[in-house]
């Protein structure tokens, strides 16, 4: 049994909106006039739920509304939601920079954020100066700064310019310099935003790289907010889902990823059509689904395994080759690969009216991790012609199960690129 | 059985909605000394980089005003010194003036000019206001030096200044106007988060108040010529800080225990008030700045 080290209590924040100034000293009045009478804030009853989108009533808004979670130690917990949900909101009132309106957190660790590299650095004061400053806000001692400070130098790269002024420093040096300081941090509980992001492809690898050493290896409770989903699938263990100030769930990574992704996207790996929008004349789509080798329908598959799409549909008039079509499209909408019905039993029959259902395998170590978007598409060929076609049918989520993994062998860290083939290696000794 | 033992209250600290009324730190503050030290490092090092001057520029803008004050109020307005050179006297006034002065604008401006670091992490906050009140404290030593210089210059030349017995309380009354400037700076700071109003107020108040100080003048002469009035530069605890100042150094005035009292008890109200009224802002600033 692990101990909470963490535990946040009825949580709330409240902002005002629009310009604060005219009716700011009234708003204070009447609010201290309640309190010398010994009543509410007025103010706080009238708070509206924290939907940007839709225009609301209230000059005030609940950015965070009664948060209840405990975190254990050594969990890496991440916090996922739309823009707007209230992820910054918590890590800034967790990280002591703004407090709550109501509500309490417990710690029994000291907290660090990482909301943004390089937080006070003086443009005036030399490379080394900087990493002493830096370190200071960050709340090391300077006997601490001291003693890690050849190691910071050397992780940062910046040997050269030690003694410049960073005003001198490349914007990619100075971002170096003070993620060097940060990844010395050590405090029990780290707080990350995903600002952290930010930099180039190398950056972000040590950066991420860093993260997994922190979380895996050193045992460190870590909180990780994030849009990137193949992050938080490959970082965290267990994941909270906010949205409009309010926790929607709380649980296991996976399911929280997918029920993020579900109720995003509006899909899951399955996808039926009742409507009058599934087809035309000649075809009408029934449903389609991702499924494993037994014909399971399954949300999140391992790249080690073989994955099957299904697609059922209606041949409505007779006598046409229908062929299905699919796309396969990753997280930043890159398009994977499509593939056309080809070598099936009934490829070349000019189908009956009735209802079919076709399968394609995609074999297994072939797509990368992360979410995996399908499209489908009901075509002829000669003359070619769509009978339906949906971008987004239906979603569903490849993890790499890093422990066992043959396409990592022995690496853990990042893994870029759209697939992730397996591929025939050859290495021999030559000479002694 | 372990579980229970480890979820009881031993929390190593608790954010709430709202810090007591007076939960000054120290032990925190302490933590961070580290820090405190290097934003005085800061402070002092980078304000005159890439200037010709450097740290020149500390010195010529006291002998400047006193100067100037020497022209003007002295030879041309004639305001008497009694046997102190005017020069002198105008110096000691703006070297501790400015101090307070300083002290005070640039604590005012703590949220305000922070907002994008204390926006990111957590320190306390009230390390910058002290860091700012101790970096200037450096400035004024050096400010002191001139004086030194100017004393000495003047009594080698038969001036009829001296030090006295109290001048060993000098130091105590620098930091009465350190003090009553971080005080009056903390509560400046933390309204003006809100209310951008008081920014433009200090800027000319600061004048304003300069007047009324004492700082080019001697209290008795005000005494006498506009007796009505006499109390807002009587009660005002700088014109008595400036004065008692003038005293220890150029042995000029008098000093009034009573007043003195009175100063200390002044500047403790408000330094206490100070930090109650950062404390209170410093949580939720973010917010509103």
């Amino acid at each position: 049994m692990k101990n909470t080290i963490l535990k946040i209590e009825n949580l709330s924040k409240q902002y005002r909106l629009g310009n604060v100034g005219t009716g700011t000293i009234s708003h204070d009045l009447n609010r201290w006039w309640h309190k010398v009478r010994g009543k509410e804030d007025p103010f706080l009853k009238i708070g509206e739920v924290n939907d940007r989108a839709t225009k609301g009533t209230s000059d005030y808004v609940w950015a965070l509304k009664d948060i209840n979670f405990e975190v254990k130690q050594g969990e890496v917990l991440g916090i996922i939601g739309k823009n707007g949900a209230g992820k910054s909101t918590l890590l800034k009132i967790l990280s002591k920079v703004t407090g709550p309106t109501t509500g309490s957190i417990k710690s029994r660790g000291r907290i660090a954020s990482l909301l943004e590299v390089g937080t006070g650095f003086h443009p005036e004061l030399t490379g080394r100066e900087n990493i002493y400053l830096n370190g200071a806000i960050l709340g090391m001692t300077k006997a601490e700064i001291n003693a890690k400070l050849d190691e910071i130098v050397e992780f940062s790269g910046c040997e050269r310019y030690i003694d410049t002024p960073v005003k001198r420093y490349s914007s990619g040096m100075t971002v170096r310099l003070a993620f060097s300081v940060a990844a010395f941090l050590e405090p029990d509980i780290l707080v990350i935003d995903e600002v952290l992001a930010v930099g180039d492809a190398e950056f972000q690898k040590k950066a991420i790289g860093k993260m997994q050493d922190i979380s895996k290896g050193e045992g460190r409770t870590v909180l990780f907010v994030s849009h990137n989903m193949d992050a938080v699938l490959r970082l965290c263990n267990t994941a909270i889902l906010l949205k409009n100030g309010e926790i929607v769930k709380h649980g296991l990574t996976t399911e929280i990823v997918e029920f993020y992704l579900n109720s995003e996207f509006g899909t899951s790996s399955i996808k039926e059509w009742n409507d009058a929008q599934n087809g035309n004349s000649v075809a009408k789509i029934k449903y389609v689904k991702a499924h494993d080798k037994d014909f399971i329908r399954k949300e999140n598959f391992l790249i080690t395994e073989e994955i099957g799409i299904t697609m059922c549909y209606i041949a409505v008039e007779g006598k046409k080759k229908i062929h299905s079509a699919f796309n396969f499209y990753n997280s930043s909408g890159v398009n994977i690969f499509d593939t056309h019905e080809n070598n099936t039993d009934l490829y070349f029959e000019k189908k009956d009216k009735g209802i079919y259902e076709t399968t394609v395998w995609i074999p297994k170590n072939i797509l990368s991790e992360g979410i995996i978007i399908v499209g489908v598409a009901l075509v002829t060929h000669d003359p070619f012609e769509i009978h339906f076609h949906q971008r987004e049918a239906i979603v569903f989520n490849m993890i790499d199960n890093i422990s066992n993994s043959p396409t990592r062998g022995e690496y853990v860290g990042d893994l870029p690129g759209i697939i992730r083939p397996l591929l025939k290696w050859q290495s021999v000794k030559i000479k002694l | 059985m372990k579980d229970n033992i480890i979820d009881t209250d031993d929390w190593l600290f608790e954010i709430t909605p709202k810090n007591k009324l007076l939960s000054l730190n120290l032990k925190e503050v302490w933590q961070y000394r580290d820090l405190l030290m290097l934003f005085v490092k800061r402070d002092v090092v980078t304000v005159y980089k890439q200037t010709i001057l450097g740290p020149l520029w500390y010195l010529i803008q006291p002998l400047f005003t006193s100067v100037i004050f020497t022209l003007i109020f002295n030879n041309v307005a004639n305001i008497s010194t009694g046997s102190v050179p005017p020069f002198l006297f105008n110096l000691a006034g703006i070297t501790i003036w400015n101090y307070f002065k300083e002290c005070l604008t640039a604590t005012s401006n703590t949220f305000t000019s922070n907002a994008g670091i204390f926006g990111k992490v957590y320190f306390p906050r009230i390390i910058m206001p002290f860091s700012i009140v101790i970096s200037n404290l450096l400035k004024f030593g050096i400010q002191l030096f001139i004086f030194i210089a100017f004393f000495i210059y003047y009594y080698v030349n038969g001036a009829s200044i001296s030090l006295n017995k109290f001048t060993f309380l000098f130091p105590f009354m620098v930091l009465i106007m350190g003090m009553l400037g971080l005080g009056l700076g903390m509560i400046i700071s933390s309204m003006v988060t809100k209310y951008r109003d008081l920014k433009i107020l200090i800027g000319f108040g600061m004048q304003l108040l300069m007047y009324i100080s004492a700082v080019m003048y001697p209290v008795s002469f005000f005494v006498e010529k506009l007796p009505k009035y006499a109390w807002i530069v009587e009660y005002n605890p700088l014109s008595f800080v400036i004065e008692t100042v003038r005293f220890m150094l150029l042995n000029t005035g008098k000093f009034n225990i009573s007043m003195f009292i009175y100063a200390i008890s002044i500047t403790v109200i408000i330094l206490i008030s100070g930090i109650v009224i950062f404390n209170r802002a410093e949580k939720n600033f973010i917010d509103t700045v």
